[in-house]
């Protein structure tokens, strides 16, 4: 207590002046590192491909530099709007949107094209962390109930797109938020139960065609080995085939033979595995338990519960992005678009990804004197 | 403090302990749960490794068989009749265009395709993976190949490709001996797997499927060779991991002689009609000549339906008359006779018989004629064979009877296979009581007895049994099968087929071996022989017996065609013979069919091919094969 006087600045280290936390920064540089060494060879030692990547690199460690200046007082006083706005762009999104891979996700607007959904995944544990915390914690019964609807309106509309990953990673950073916020255990169980019938109903009314098919093959891949189980089998063959040691980079038979589907982007860790065997996997498990590691640190030594919360909710989204990957290719859940964060090809997931991080750094530089 | 200040009912301190707890069952539930990621893999990549390793190899590595190249084929002199030769065919992968269609019109401006060759390619497109290469148009012409390589560049979907296809440069003279090699079918398929030779076979594309080519299949197909290759998720080939050489099939050396066998196609000039020629000291086949004959190398490339059905024609061109004609052996086994007659002690050497012109049994109205009216007056046994004196073996048979006759002909290889090195034989007809009571379920007569005399009645005979039964007479009594295959040329050096010697024919007398040759040395020899005109100023001396077969259908199973019938009513012109006579080297048979008399028609013939054989053997007297060595296995070192 006694460090923390009110109005007393602590003198500011380089890192607080520059808003950088170097730990979490060098977790998320070494992830970046590995991510151009597999593209290089899950794209088949296409240059042009590491170098537009290491692009999209730059260009979100900007964005996180960007977002770890604001405090997250301003955050919290943005995120009514923020959220209506997004939820706007939500809906003018399902009326007006671009259509790409037999979904609409992206917004045109002439000079450039923005997916709205990708911002949700900040917005909402924003407002989540925002409107729980205004109460007192642990959150009641009402405010959970309230909190769910909030959750509740962004996940529809992007599952109506329909983008099942993304829906499900909003999802559950406002979930998380929630639980972070205290949701009585009672409340967990219920929704647990509730989740049972949730899900037939869906099953029978919601789910897409395809989505019903990822499923399915997702329980028995074996059924359709040339149709939807074929990723999965390949995936899975790439993976065990790779062994403990692995058989070298640019050596991944399944990967550089293009068996593997996808494998620059979601089947990325399959390479991965093939190349640099369950020891570059637990490698790689590593630095994510470090990354998550330091931003729970800060998410615990933050001052305020809204960005205590706010910390939280990211560093859980996070894996749950690494979590349903890895489960995935490796034949635990079924098929949905998600993306190993920070290691698969792509701008986007990544910009909003780091975003997330700038914030967490946000909220760790900004504390000893932002009152 | 400040933030209490703001909202005085919350206990920071609290919500503080609140949020830690939560952050540690939720870091709890995250090491929870990567210990879950982990277990899987742990069980992925080191307890099911060696299925996923064998997975992994079998996705990229493929094995293609590499097909042996098939021997070559020689005759007796080192003369190729079978070669492999670079075949250039127009070939299409489908997975390269989006329209085949409009390919193949495309490439029908450039050359002609037909709608037979379009509709096969379409149908083998159904059938093949879609980057496999398809033949549309095979044996393009240097023309043909140069106008398309101009423009292929347009369509990048077709190309030219060149494959050794096997080529018979003689084409039509060898057909019925050599045969020739054709497209694998289903039903070679369904034989190959039974026969569990499907590795054996596994890229082989054409099987030998007449004559030589079908007998020894496997001598000339030899051993395949594989590679392994990686290839990509959709089946293409990056790059080469081991190859091991396939091993060429043997080069087979036939005991035929080409320029004999020319000589008898050309002589026949493609009436109907067969000549077997061998070699009475070790039955090699001179000569197996069938007309009319066809171009196998048509078949190689797969035969058009058109040109399948000329060959269905009246004058069966694909029936190997040498070994597969039936005819009535006629005056040709009257040497024969007269050995079974002297053996049986019905006659002797002096016996001799008045010849009115006809014989006729006890108790029987019509008589049978011999083909002089006015009969030959005294007839004894080298008379009867130098004037082909019916009446005299009338007799002869009708005081024999059939057992005596049937029993000691099979001894002469009548009624059998004659075993030569091809499948396409039939045993023919030596007729016996039991063999008449199954076939006809008769009894025999003794007027079937008589006109077995005179090689008609039921007695068939093949040429080739005709050819060996005079070898065995010229060689009193040696009895070889007749072979095609004279030598194999292998890894393993060259290997000489030893001659294949059956029990010789042994008489109780030696003698009537030497008078049976001398009749038919009379035959060619003495003044008012059948023969003797056609051989005068040979400057050789020869054996033979003319025959002239009153009877028409060379099979059992030929229809009845108006058109043709009176031209098929004539008499078949037959011929056997040998020279020299002191130490035989060639016996043959001529047969052509409705020719009229053996003498004038078949002799010819005969005489010709003696010319041909005994000329060309003055001048080089070494054959290439019978230089290396002589009988048994005589293996000698040969390198490729």
């Amino acid at each position: 207590m006694n460090d923390n006087k009110a109005g007393f600045a602590k003198p500011q280290s380089l890192s607080d002046k520059i808003h950088i936390d170097f730990l979490l920064l060098a977790g998320l540089l070494a992830l970046m590192c590995i991510s151009l060494i597999v593209i290089y060879s899950a794209s088949g030692e296409n240059m042009a491909m590491v170098k537009r990547q290491g692009i999209n690199m730059a260009a979100s460690i900007g964005a996180m530099v960007i977002a770890a200046q604001f405090p997250p007082t301003f955050l919290r006083r943005w995120a009514v709007p923020l959220y209506l706005v997004g939820i706007g762009l939500l809906v003018a999104t399902l009326l007006f949107g671009h259509v790409g891979k037999g979904a609409q996700r992206w917004i045109d607007f002439g000079f450039a094209k923005f997916q709205p959904s990708e911002a949700m995944k900040l917005i909402l544990p924003i407002m989540i962390a925002h409107y729980i915390t205004r109460y007192a914690l642990p959150a009641k019964l009402k405010h959970v109930t309230i909190g769910t609807i909030l959750i509740g309106i962004p996940v529809f509309l992007i599952y109506k797109q329909p983008d099942l990953g993304t829906s499900i990673l909003v999802g559950s950073a406002g979930i998380f938020a929630l639980f972070l916020a205290g949701m009585s255990w009672r409340i967990i169980g219920s929704l647990a139960i509730a989740a049972i019938p949730f899900s037939f109903m869906m099953w029978s009314f919601f789910l897409h065609d395809y989505q019903k098919r990822r499923v399915l093959t997702f329980l028995n891949p074996e059924l359709d080995p040339l149709g939807n189980g074929y990723h999965i089998i390949q995936s899975k063959i790439a993976i065990g085939s790779g062994g403990l040691e692995g058989k070298g980079w640019l050596n991944g038979t399944q990967s550089q033979l293009e068996f593997l589907p996808e494998r620059h982007t979601d089947f990325i860790f399959s390479v991965l595995s093939e190349e640099f065997g369950l020891f570059g996997v637990i490698a790689l498990l590593c630095v994510y338990l470090f990354i998550m590691a330091r931003c729970l640190f800060i998410a615990n030594n933050a001052q305020e519960p809204f960005s205590k919360i706010l910390a939280g909710a990211i560093t859980l989204t996070f894996f749950v992005y690494l979590f349903v990957n890895i489960g995935m290719v490796s034949g635990l859940l079924p098929v949905v678009g998600v993306p190993l964060p920070l290691v698969s090809y792509g701008g986007t997931s990544m910009i909003t990804l780091m975003s997330g991080f700038g914030i967490i750094m946000a909220i760790q530089t900004h504390r000893k004197f932002n009152r | 403090m400040f933030l209490r200040n703001r909202t005085p009912i919350r206990n920071q301190a609290l919500e503080n302990a609140l949020f830690a707890r939560r952050a540690i069952i939720a870091f709890v539930g995250v090491i929870i749960l990567m210990f879950v990621l982990l277990s899987n893999l742990y069980n992925i990549q080191v307890n099911s490794y060696d299925k996923y390793q064998t997975q992994a190899n079998g996705n990229r590595i493929k094995v293609i068989p590499i097909a042996p190249n098939r021997g070559l084929i020689y005759d007796r002199n080192g003369t190729i009749l079978a070669e492999n030769k670079p075949s250039h065919s127009l070939e299409i992968i489908p997975e390269k265009t989006k329209n085949l269609t409009e390919t193949i019109d495309a490439l029908a401006k450039l050359v002609t395709i037909t709608d037979e060759e379009r509709e096969r390619f379409l149908k083998s497109v159904k059938r093949q993976r879609r980057f496999k290469s398809i033949v549309l148009k095979s044996r393009l012409t240097p023309k043909q190949v140069a106008q398309l390589s101009v423009n292929l560049h347009q369509i990048p979907a077709a190309r030219i490709e060149a494959r050794l296809k096997r080529h018979y440069p003689f084409a039509h003279i060898l057909t019925h001996a050599l045969g020739y090699v054709a497209k694998l079918n289903k039903k070679d398929q369904a034989r190959i797997i039974a026969a569990g030779e499907e590795a054996t076979y596994a890229a082989t594309r054409d099987i030998g499927r007449l004559g030589i080519e079908k007998f020894y299949q496997k001598l000339l197909h030899g051993q395949p060779g594989y590679r392994e290759i990686e290839v990509n998720n959709r089946g293409r080939v990056v790059r080469i991991l081991n190859e091991v050489a396939p091993e060429h099939g043997q080069d087979l050396y036939l005991n035929l002689d080409i320029n004999l066998q020319k000589k008898a196609y050309q002589e026949l000039a493609g009436r109907r009609g067969s000549v077997v020629a061998i070699d009475p000291n070790n039955g090699a086949v001179l000569a197996m000549v069938s007309s009319p004959s066809y171009d196998p190398n048509l078949f190689v490339h797969g035969i058009s339906g058109k040109n399948y059905r000329a060959l269905l024609s009246a004058d069966k061109p694909l029936i190997n008359r040498a070994t597969q004609g039936t005819y009535p052996p006629a005056s040709t086994i009257k040497q024969l006779m007269s050995i079974v007659a002297l053996e049986e002690k019905i006659i002797t050497e002096k016996t001799s018989i008045r010849d009115p012109g006809w014989f006729r049994l006890p108790n029987v109205e019509r008589p049978f004629r011999d083909h002089l009216a006015w009969g030959h007056g005294k007839v004894d046994v080298y008379k009867a064979m130098l004037k082909s004196c019916d009446t005299f073996f009338y007799d002869v048979a009708n005081r024999l009877g059939i057992d005596r006759i049937s029993t000691f002909m099979d001894r002469f290889g009548f009624g059998q296979k004659s075993g030569v090195d091809i499948y396409e034989e039939k045993q023919a007809i030596m007729p016996s009581r039991a063999w008449k009571r199954a076939r006809h379920n008769q009894p025999w007569y003794p007027g079937d007895t008589i006109s077995l005399g005179i090689g008609q009645s039921y007695w068939t005979a093949t040429p080739i049994q005709l050819a060996n039964s005079t070898a065995i007479v010229a060689a009193s009594g040696q009895f070889f099968t007749p072979q095609l295959l004279g030598a194999s040329q292998g890894a393993n050096g060259l290997l000489q087929l030893p001659a294949d010697e059956r029990p010789p024919v042994i008489l109780r007398d030696n003698y009537n071996w030497k008078i049976a040759q001398k009749g038919m040395w009379g035959v060619v020899n003495k003044l008012g022989g059948t023969a003797y005109n056609v051989f005068k100023g040979a400057n050789y001396v020869s054996a033979g017996k003319t025959g002239t077969a009153q009877l028409i259908s060379i099979a059992e199973d030929e229809e009845y065609d108006e058109e043709k019938i009176s031209e098929r009513h004539r008499d078949n012109a037959m011929y056997v013979g040998y020279a020299p006579f002191d130490k035989p080297e060639i016996a043959l048979t001529v047969v052509v069919e409705n020719a009229g008399g053996g003498g004038s028609s078949a002799a010819p013939i005969a005489r010709k091919l003696f010319d041909v054989y005994l000329d060309q053997r003055s001048i080089s007297p070494s054959l290439v094969v019978n230089q290396q060595s002589t009988a048994d296995h005589n293996v000698v070192g040969h390198t490729h």
